[in-house]
């Protein structure tokens, strides 16, 4: 059995953090189906990783990483055409230092 | 047979031997898609125009020389639109360039023609989280064709595409394979590249092939697989034709029965036609081995721990900066974002965000995410450990059959817990593939497609591929 939740999760705070401005009605009914997602996942609680062998097991992959050397791109046409705004060669966004 | 009813194996005999042009097959699937699409609503765009043209000048000397592809709305076709079924990317972003998968398929002489609904960037299992539309599922209209690849089934299963690209990360593909009564195989994971996939959970992304056959499905998988410079989490692979040896049978095989995979709570008649199916392979040779995967209670959880906080790190490309439908009058950069994001955003993804970025978030990361990494290669070794015994897994796709459109609407968690079957294939890296194995009659007398899931190790196709062919030919 899980046990019960002690924290809830504060989903307009993670909402901010997610930079996503969400409605009071969507606050309230996330906070709902949230807090039910989460109570089903703390079944992981259950397992006790302390006693359960984890030595060598498979890991995600390596990195292959490939030489340092510079290749040819898209153009900056073909990358400003998709652009909400964009001038003078470069994408187009509000004031983001308080000079 | 009308030629959009026919296999891509089919057709390409016709075109090497001269009795059909590609074009003919152009004009044969622009009917079909005339006189279907209207009420199943696979496609959101296509060019039937450009597919004639392309057709003049299909090189049919190449292995899908003259075929058209029906391509899912999250990879990159240079020139097409890539919603993902979003409102975040409607109608404001054509692709500047073609993921490796449509770069490979051109150079196989496929013709790329048409975009496919699903749940919006993928997430969710019905295709009703898709912004731009509704999929019904072919067998049934009252139905959903399953998710989040569900218009790439629905486009088979009605034959208004000869075949399809999905792409799968907890069961996108094989689950509305199974709810349509098509073929689709997850590749291993670093069998495909990833580049021009648009990405939901990059540990867990695959594309691959829904067809209307086994043989279809290994052809395309021939066509799409190969180490690529532009995704590092492809594989080295040796050059290998997948349709060799798929008709070798299963005699000598050993087939491992899950028992976790195998308990209460599937549909009595889904797992009827499950058990049938089995029973016909053993018939056919095939030693069945009961085995067990200890973890896959914990599978579900894992996934929707460490699949939303891959997303919510995938998804804060979408700020509505470079491209994207941006908020207008903006108070400040912040605010850009944040609105942005609110309005291009369906429920579905506005919820895994969330979810994912708290299971990262400072003071949880240890207890949800690191955990969940654990278990997530406790998952793995339970089937390395299987594969010492067994050459493929077998299990119901699904514990149920397609459900009724609107079912669940308000319920994400117990949409979640359908996907346990395909889930830890994702998990734990391996291939597996969906194959039809029979059909259940519902309450209105339609009849529904059941699919039986074959797991193979990683890299394991060939293997799953023969049991798949052997099911499809005991039918």
């Amino acid at each position: 059995m899980s046990s019960e939740r002690t924290e809830q999760i504060d989903v307009r705070y993670v909402a901010k953090l997610a930079r996503i401005d969400l409605s009071e009605a969507e606050c309230e009914t996330f906070q709902e189906q949230l807090s039910a997602i989460l109570g089903y996942i703390d079944t992981l609680k259950d397992l006790d990783l302390d006693t359960t062998d984890t030595e060598g097991l498979p890991a995600i992959d390596d990195n292959y990483l490939r030489e340092d050397v510079s290749r040819p791109s898209l153009s900056q046409e073909d990358l400003l055409r998709n652009a909400p705004e964009s001038a003078k060669g470069q994408v187009r966004v509000p004031k983001v230092v308080d000079a | 047979m009308e030629l959009s009813n026919q296999s891509i194996t089919s057709l390409r005999k016709q075109l090497t031997s001269g009795d059909i042009c590609s074009a003919d097959i152009i004009g044969s699937l622009a009917d079909a898609i005339e006189k279907k699409d209207g009420e199943i609503g696979a496609y959101l765009s296509h060019d039937l125009d450009a597919a004639r043209e392309a057709a003049k000048t299909a090189d049919l000397s190449l292995p899908l020389g003259g075929i058209p592809i029906a391509i899912k709305d999250n990879i990159n076709v240079k020139g097409q639109p890539c919603s993902c079924a979003s409102r975040f990317l409607d109608g404001s972003y054509t692709s500047p360039y073609d993921a490796t998968v449509i770069s490979k398929l051109r150079a196989a002489g496929a013709i790329l023609y048409g975009r496919t609904n699903m749940d919006e960037f993928a997430m969710g299992s019905t295709t009703e989280n898709s912004a731009l539309g509704d999929t019904r599922n072919p067998h049934d209209l009252t139905r959903a064709p399953g998710g989040s690849s569900g218009g790439s089934a629905a486009a088979v299963a009605s034959r208004s595409a000869i075949a399809a690209l999905g792409s799968d990360t907890g069961g996108s593909i094989r689950q509305p394979a199974s709810y349509c009564g098509v073929v689709g195989l997850k590749p291993s994971y670093g069998r495909v590249s990833r580049y021009g996939l648009v990405a939901f959970a990059s540990s867990l992304d695959q594309i691959g092939p829904i067809t209307q056959n086994v043989e279809d499905s290994a052809l395309l998988l021939n066509a799409i697989s190969g180490r690529d410079a532009m995704d590092a989490t492809s594989l080295d692979q040796p050059d290998t034709d997948f349709t060799q040896g798929l008709n070798d049978g299963v005699a000598g095989m050993k087939l491992g029965l899950p028992k976790e995979y195998f308990g209460d709570g599937i549909d009595p008649a889904v797992r009827h036609q499950v058990d049938e199916s089995i029973k016909k392979l053993e018939s056919a040779g095939a030693e069945l081995v009961e085995i067990s995967l200890p973890h896959t209670e914990y599978a579900v959880a894992t996934y929707y721990i460490i699949a939303p906080a891959e997303a919510s790190s995938n998804l804060s490309r979408f700020d509505g900066i470079r491209y994207g439908n941006r908020v207008e009058n903006p108070n400040d950069i912040i605010d850009l974002y944040r609105r942005s994001r609110e309005q291009g955003f369906g429920p579905e993804v506005k919820r895994r965000i969330i979810l994912g970025t708290y299971v990262l978030s400072s003071g949880y990361y240890d207890a949800y995410y690191n955990k969940a990494q654990k278990v997530r290669g406790l998952i793995k070794r339970d089937f390395e450990n299987a594969y010492q015994k067994v050459d493929a897994i077998l299990s119901p796709v699904t514990p149920n059959v397609a459900p009724t459109i609107g079912a669940d609407k308000d319920n994400p968690l117990q949409q979640y817990l359908a996907d346990i079957f395909t889930i830890s294939a994702n998990l734990a890296g391996i291939c597996g593939i969906s194959v039809p194995c029979g059909k259940v009659a519902s309450e209105s007398g339609s009849q529904l497609p059941v699919g039986l899931q074959i797991l193979g190790p990683h890299m394991g196709e060939q293997a799953i591929l023969k049991v798949a062919r052997a099911v499809e030919s005991s039918d």
